[in-house]
């Protein structure tokens, strides 16, 4: 059974083609991982399979529902989220409520009911910020329950994405470059994290930079250049692919 | 929790309690007048603020709303003869229709573009009111008989104050509830992060067409009670340079804070009506309080002054 399946998809900006004639499938479960070099196409990808580009070309099937060209807002909806490689932080708004927004659909967002502030949407309200809470604390967020977004640190800003994404109870998560920015001990964090967050069932997608993390946590592994699949296959596999080595670190160099 | 002790309930208690004294204060007539014309600007204000302040959205045309439901009153009940209460409510109806019509394409723009959309409506707006003379009395304006519902009529400014004062708190309220509730934090995080907001299944066209229509709704509630309450319109109530009147208190009193958007109102109401000095200046007072509250104080005065009085509380 595959959850997620790309056929044929292309993604091109004027001349560039930032992603080609791509086929790969996702298993349910488990963690896997989309890396290449700068430029390869992985952000195009997520940005693809998430619906804030449309693709030139191509089909995305997602639990056996064609998803493509569906619009953004409509994909939570289906089980997909994702965090942002440059921060997507709600600052105008406390920590708590960011992680709130992610719980969106499952509010009641009738507007007369809200405007007139009828019982039930004051009492959903409770519940929606009972739950944000513990996920703030599952992902060890605790302390910052009571911060405003804009006085939190960027590390923490990091796990707020990751709250928020998770609030939206996905069956898929793409995560784009979680570790990015961190320090070794924050990126030690996030591997632990990474490694719950695909306890509880939910299918991890990652696009990092980081080797020592990607060969760590990746049941699968994705190499993409020049927006063409270059390999695929568990972490050894791609250790020891000659191309991947010449295309990913150069000449001559290990990979760790 | 305590009820009381609620930011928001104190709050419309604060106002409720202001509401109640102010009258006992103002040594005549004519100050009351200016009361009134402080809470109507303030309910435009609280509406306007759900646009700009929450939802992150400019408008330079909300006078154009103001003055539609104003002329819609004037022309329905002193043309034609309907009662005020039905010609408001038709008035807010044609608004909210139209607005919502304007609001699907140009709601698409982004930052100065959508300035400049806006600016174009509330010009196309007012130059409608201008040259359709036979309807609206053209540039010299028209005269509009008083407000009755039920055969009750507010005699004098005593009893439009006491109106329009429990109106501002509706329209307070309602604010409120609207921003505590899932569909304000939806019309917050649009500010936040478009993208964000999506991927977390925030329709976000829907939203910011949504609190356009709501704004312009309250704007010609507004009108209304303007156009009743003085008894004379001109084209002028729908100007541009209202426009920018209506956005400086928004900013000045605090984007994001349904108070500041009164306490806002309250000030660049009464200063120009108190210092009569600056009459010929006024625009140049609005001009300077925008540039220099964008400068020293970006949130605005009151949630400034909040965090300030927080943070010493600390």
């Amino acid at each position: 059974m595959t959850l997620l399946r790309v056929e044929n998809l292309s993604k091109e900006f004027g001349a560039i083609c930032a992603v080609e004639d791509l086929n790969f499938t996702i298993n349910p479960g488990a963690i896997h991982s989309i890396i290449g070099p700068n430029g390869a196409g992985k952000t195009t990808l997520f940005n693809l399979i998430t619906g804030v580009d449309s693709p030139s070309a191509g089909k995305i099937i997602f639990n056996d529902l064609d998803i493509t060209g569906i619009p953004t807002f409509k994909l939570a909806g289906y089980g997909i989220s994702r965090t942002f490689q440059n921060l997507q932080i709600f600052f105008n708004m406390s920590a708590v409520e960011n992680v709130m927004v992610g719980n969106h659909l499952r509010n009641d967002s009738r507007f007369l009911p809200a405007l007139f502030g009828f019982r039930s949407i004051k009492k959903g309200e409770r519940v929606c910020r009972e739950r944000a809470e513990r996920i703030m604390c599952d992902v060890g967020l605790e302390e910052y329950i009571g911060s405003d977004a804009d006085s939190m640190p960027y590390g923490a800003l990091k796990w707020l994405e990751i709250a928020r994404a998770l609030a939206s109870e996905p069956s898929m998560l793409l995560l784009d470059e979680p570790a990015a920015g961190l320090n070794p001990s924050e990126t030690q964090e996030i591997n632990e994290l990474i490694k719950r967050i695909a306890d509880m069932g939910i299918t991890v997608v990652l696009v990092e930079h980081d080797m020592k993390l990607v060969m760590g946590v990746s049941d699968h592994i994705i190499v993409l250049d020049s927006g063409r699949k270059l390999a695929e296959g568990n972490a050894d596999e791609i250790r020891r692919n000659p191309d991947v080595v010449k295309a990913y670190l150069g000449h001559r160099q290990k990979v760790c | 929790m305590n009820a009381l002790a609620k930011p928001e309930t104190g709050g419309i208690l604060a106002l409720a309690i202001i509401i109640a004294i102010l009258p006992f204060l103002l040594p005549n007539s004519y100050y009351l007048d200016v009361a009134n014309r402080v809470g109507i600007n303030a309910i435009v204000c609280v509406g306007l603020n759900l646009l700009i302040g929450y939802a992150g959205q400019i408008s330079l045309g909300h006078a154009g709303f103001f003055a539609l439901g104003a002329y819609f009153s004037g022309i329905l009940v002193s043309n034609h003869g309907w009662p005020p209460l039905v010609a408001m409510l038709t008035g807010a109806l044609f608004v909210g229709l139209l607005s919502y019509v304007i609001a699907r394409p140009i709601m698409k723009l982004r930052g100065h573009y959508l300035a400049m959309g806006t600016l174009g409506m509330g010009i196309v707006i007012s130059i409608v009111l201008n040259q359709e003379g036979e309807l609206t009395g053209g540039p010299d304006g028209m005269s509009v008989d008083g407000f009755s519902a039920f055969g009750w009529e507010p005699g004098n400014e005593q009893v439009w104050y006491w109106m329009i004062g429990g109106l501002l708190l509706v329209a307070v309220w309602l604010a409120l509830n609207l921003i505590n509730s899932p569909v304000g934090r939806a019309l917050r995080s649009v500010h936040g992060s478009e993208v964000a907001a999506s991927v977390a299944g925030v329709d976000v066209a829907h939203y910011k067409v949504l609190i356009f229509v709501v704004s312009a709704v309250f704007a010609s509630i507004a009108g209304s009670l303007f156009a009743h309450s003085s008894g004379f319109l001109t084209p002028s109530e729908g100007d541009f340079f209202h426009s920018i009147e209506l956005v400086t208190m928004v900013v000045l009193g605090g984007m994001a804070s349904v108070f500041g958007a009164v306490v806002g109102a309250a000030l660049l109401t009464t200063l120009p009506q108190l210092l009569t000095v600056f009459h010929d200046y006024e625009m140049l007072v609005f001009g300077a309080a925008l540039i220099i509250t964008l400068i020293f104080m970006r949130r605005g005065l009151v949630p400034t002054l909040l965090s300030a009085f927080k943070r010493r509380k600390k």
